[in-house]
């Protein structure tokens, strides 16, 4: 084995690049394989960014995001119902490299005093703009118990649990507890 | 500790087909892959954090690789080649593994100082010269731990510095050859004047007299500060200069280089030592071979900014550039992960014996203001900012501070490419922790005229904060005496507002009522057809062909105060009516009118301005050309200065230079696929893929359209450099004339902003400015211009080269 001068061989520790690797969530309304979906988001330029507030703008993602790359386009994430930002969007890049620096540096900063979280995701598709809960905003928001005031107070389960606590026996027992 | 592999397995036999023997069969081979990852992972790992000391495991390493060596020389050779350049921070370290594998097989030393070579030669051939000098500094160091012998590194050495004596080859091949010398020399300089004592005397001479000697017209061009006050910005050949100039007289002593070769001296001793023939230094290929570009140092500490703790290395002492190197490979290495990045500075070793908080400051700060472009990119130096902020809460924001405030304090002779930076990487940076600073010890600039470079700041930062927030949000965090520099709400400017009660002109009411037409034509859905023909006959065209600017500004206002509520709904409006804009500012003078109509209607949210500017000029509503025309306008004269403006001019020449690039991109790619070598072709079924592919490979015809595409838009792209400079002249000799006619100073804010502007469309554009510098200088920079312009060419001029 003669050595060759003109190969290019990098160490793998250089090449290891954590803030752009796949994380384990998958779509489950994706239309197609599991590979199918890893080969999109491993060659995708656009991300899904999530714990936004209700209340941040288009304008303001866009000025975040922009400081990595020129943006295709940026699509908001809607209530099913109500058709207001329910703290998600899409975020398309003109070229994957802008779509890498915003994984490895903008993930995990802050947009509107909120740490706010990306991920690689398998390209925009009409529908894919609308939240899945129950209620019409994202999934995570029905499940969620703590109070968060940017993203509608309670979650919708812990909203309703609340309601039933105020009126059932069980409401009485910890109004005579307190 | 890897294991051996063709272990022989009894139970297996020849053609055995079970599950399991098949299993070990697979695993065999895979089994020789997997040990080259655990060598390199091993290999890779010595040095770092462990619970045995660094010694030891070097020489337990040694051991296991001489083990290997039978069955993996090759990979194990390459994976230490590799080290030898990519990992430089731990340069001494590989370097003497390589000594104690020398120790025990000569041969094999002999093999990979060869290996040394022949990839040297390759880098330079290719100009990787970061590479190519961590590659020279290993080599060097090898001189330490008896692998090669000092008359071989001293002629490599003296061979570079010879480079000087070349002709006919640019500054920065020169230059770099002295560099690499210089930098070289803290790993080798004790050895090499112990042992060759009367050669570093010659060398040092003919560095001394090349330094002396050289010219430095980029000096000026590439500091961050114009001026020298408190801390110099020194060229960096000569900082290095005297920084080994000190060394040198100190005897080559200093404590920051680790040396775990010296632990191993009796041991490495006993090896035999190499040489190695001249080498033979690639020469200078015109159009090909890409220098380096010079830098100037940055400094914003010294000793007295650290009075507690450890002292901060002097401006010419070695260890304040060993420091900062160590640390700028440190941040290379890890830059793809800035928590792994922020850590690994944070615990650079021997950080108690230096300010370690302010040297990382200073070093990310001078990355992030370097000229003309930083090493990574801006959003880098702010997430490594915020992640350092947070892993040393009790140190880093204040030391940031201090530096923020040294900063603003400087504002006045900062490039003003630095003073951007500093405005997109302060505000996004306080974005991170709401908004909080203590502006009161900023009030003092109230007191200057808003124009100046202190209070432009504030309102620019201002700005770019109300662009992440909101006008109440950005209100709220500053005093109430800085209010005059709090930006506008972002609120539409409708021409056409129907205002209940005033008193309108006949005009205006026309005006006003064909708006409203216009608005409730576009809700009720009409096609881009029906609102040409409704504003035809609004606005009959006469017969001369000349742009109607009445009906386009009645349908731009109307269509973008109907789309006002977000970039989507603008967006949206745009791709919807683009037929329409299209026809209502056909001509050149039109183009120019759709951008000022913009500009008019959005001119308190400069945010949705620049995106619409850009949507426009990727829909082809108005070009490049036009864009620059516009800038330069009368109508744009009182936002000349403000970053906006320039936000956009940069924004333009960047998409210009991208599309001609990827136009140029796409016919070097047709005229591959266009080769189509029949000779070389047999009777098998690649080749016969190969021949019915050549049926769909681009033709002559094909080929010459592609190029024909290109010329036209490297003329575009040529038209536009031009068109930028000559409006410049042209403003800029209107001031000083009108200055010189009124007897009135006319080094004003403005023009101090304008001419800085000047320089950095050259130095941000070098290299394609360089292609039209003949033209430039018989058309646009002729000797007639004020001697003010004419100085800035001529200084560009002789960094162009």
């Amino acid at each position: 084995m003669t050595f060759d001068p003109t190969q290019d061989v990098i160490l793998r520790p250089l090449l290891k690049d954590p803030g752009c690797d796949l994380t384990a969530y998958r779509d489950q309304h994706f239309k197609g394989s599991r590979n199918d979906q890893e080969n999109l988001l491993r060659n995708s330029n656009t991300l899904y960014v999530g714990n936004l507030s209700y209340y941040t703008t288009e304008e303001q993602i866009h000025e975040l995001f922009s400081k990595c790359g020129d943006l295709k386009r940026l699509v908001m994430g809607l209530d099913k119902f109500k058709k207001t930002p329910c703290g998600f969007c899409f975020v398309e890049y003109m070229e994957r490299s802008s779509a890498e620096d915003a994984m490895r540096y903008i993930n995990g900063t802050r947009l509107d005093d909120r740490v706010v979280r990306t991920d690689w995701d398998a390209g925009f598709k009409e529908g894919r703009q609308y939240g899945r809960g129950k209620r019409g905003g994202q999934v995570r928001d029905e499940y969620r118990m703590d109070f968060d005031p940017g993203r509608g107070g309670f979650g919708a389960r812990a909203q309703l649990k609340s309601e039933k606590q105020t009126t059932g026996p069980a409401a009485e027992k910890e109004e005579t507890e307190t | 500790m890897p294991r051996r592999p063709h272990q022989k397995d009894s139970d297996t036999d020849e053609d055995g087909r079970t599950s399991a023997s098949f299993t070990k069969r697979r695993k065999t081979s895979e089994t020789t892959e997997e040990i080259e990852k655990r060598l390199e992972s091993l290999i890779c790992r010595v040095g770092e954090k462990s619970s045995s000391s660094l010694e030891s495991n070097l020489e337990g390493l040694a051991a296991v690789l001489e083990a290997d060596l039978p069955n993996f020389k090759p990979q194990i050779l390459q994976i230490l080649l590799c080290c030898s350049y990519q990992l430089p921070e731990k340069c001494p370290i590989y370097t003497t593994l390589v000594g104690l594998l020398n120790v025990r097989n000569y041969k094999c030393g002999g093999e990979f100082v060869e290996m040394l070579l022949l990839k040297l030669k390759r880098l330079l051939s290719i100009s990787q010269f970061e590479n190519a000098r961590f590659l020279i500094q290993f080599v060097s160091d090898l001189v330490n731990c008896n692998v090669i012998a000092p008359a071989s590194v001293m002629s490599l050495l003296d061979g570079f510095v010879d480079v000087t004596k070349q002709e006919g080859i640019p500054q920065s091949r020169k230059d770099w050859y002295v560099y690499v010398v210089m930098a070289t020399l803290p790993w080798c300089g004790a050895t090499l004047t112990e042992k060759k004592v009367d050669e570093m005397e010659v060398l040092f001479t003919k560095m001394q007299r090349y330094i002396m000697t050289r010219q430095k017209p980029h000096h000026d061009f590439l500091r961050v500060w114009a001026i020298d006050e408190p801390h110099p910005q020194e060229e960096y050949m000569d900082c290095l200069f005297a920084q080994i100039c000190k060394l040198r007289e100190d005897n080559w002593v200093e404590d920051i280089l680790p040396r775990p070769y010296k632990a191993f001296e009796p041991v490495l001793e006993n090896a035999l030592q190499h040489t190695f023939p001249d080498f033979v230094v690639p020469p200078h290929i015109e159009g090909t071979s890409l220098y380096p570009i010079p830098k100037v140092i940055f400094r914003i500490f010294d000793y007295t900014d650290c009075p507690e703790g450890p002292l901060l290395p002097g401006n010419h002492a070695i260890e304040r550039w060993l420091i900062e190197e160590s640390m700028r490979n440190m941040i290379n290495t890890n830059k793809y992960d800035k928590k792994e990045c922020a850590t690994r500075l944070l615990n650079f070793p021997g950080k108690e014996k230096i300010p370690l908080n302010h040297m990382i400051i200073e070093c990310l700060l001078g990355d992030m203001f370097r000229l003309p472009v930083s090493p990574l990119q801006q959003i880098f130096y702010t997430s490594i900012f915020i992640e350092l902020c947070r892993l040393q809460p009790g140190m880093i924001p204040q030391v940031l501070a201090i530096a923020s405030d040294m900063l603003f304090e400087r504002l006045d002779t900062m490039n003003i490419t630095c003073v951007d930076r500093f405005v997109n990487w302060f505000s996004h940076h306080l974005s991170n922790f709401q908004f909080r600073w203590t502006w009161d010890d900023w009030g003092d600039c109230l007191q200057e005229d808003f124009n100046s470079p202190k209070p432009k700041f504030i309102r620019e930062v201002l700005e770019k904060c109300m662009r992440l927030a909101f006008f109440a949000r950005i209100r709220d965090i500053v005093p109430q005496d800085f209010e005059p520099l709090v930006p506008q709400p972002p609120k539409i400017c409708f021409k056409y507002e129907v205002v209940p009660g005033a008193n309108a002109s006949e005009d205006d009411h026309m005006m006003i009522t064909s708006s409203q037409k216009i608005i409730a034509a576009i809700k009720n859905k009409c096609q881009d057809d029906e609102l040409i023909v409704m504003l035809e006959e609004m606005f009959p065209q006469g017969p001369e062909q000349v742009h109607n600017g009445k009906r386009l500004e009645l349908f731009l206002q109307s269509l973008l105060f109907l789309a006002q509520k977000s970039f989507s709904h603008s967006f949206s409006a745009l791709f919807k009516f683009h037929k329409v804009l299209k026809w209502a500012a056909s001509d050149e003078e039109g183009k120019v009118d759709v951008l000022r109509i913009t500009k008019d209607i959005w001119r308190n949210h400069p945010q949705m301005l620049i995106v619409l500017v850009d949507r426009m000029l990727r829909m082809e509503i108005v070009d490049c050309s036009s864009v620059a025309k516009w800038l330069f306008s009368p109508d744009m004269a009182p936002d000349f200065t403000r970053m906006y403006v320039w936000e956009i001019m940069h924004m333009t020449i960047r998409k210009m230079n991208k599309h001609v690039a990827r136009l140029d991109a796409s016919l070097v790619e047709m005229q591959e696929r266009a080769i189509v070598d029949d000779k070389k072709m047999d009777d098998d079924e690649e080749s016969d893929m190969r021949r019915s592919y050549s049926v769909f490979a681009p033709n002559e015809e094909d080929i010459q359209k592609m190029k024909e595409q290109v010329d036209t838009a490297s003329g575009e792209q040529k038209k536009l450099f031009l068109i930028i400079f000559q409006r410049f002249i042209m403003i800029l000799s209107d001031h000083l004339a009108r200055s010189a006619g009124l007897h009135k100073n006319y080094n004003t804010s403005w023009y101090k902003n304008t001419i800085e502007r000047l320089k950095e469309i050259f130095l941000l554009h070098k290299d394609m400015v360089k292609k039209y510098m003949s033209t430039m200088e018989n058309l646009l920079f002729t000797v007639d211009l004020d001697p003010h312009i004419l100085t800035v060419f001529k200084q560009f001029a002789s960094i162009a080269k």
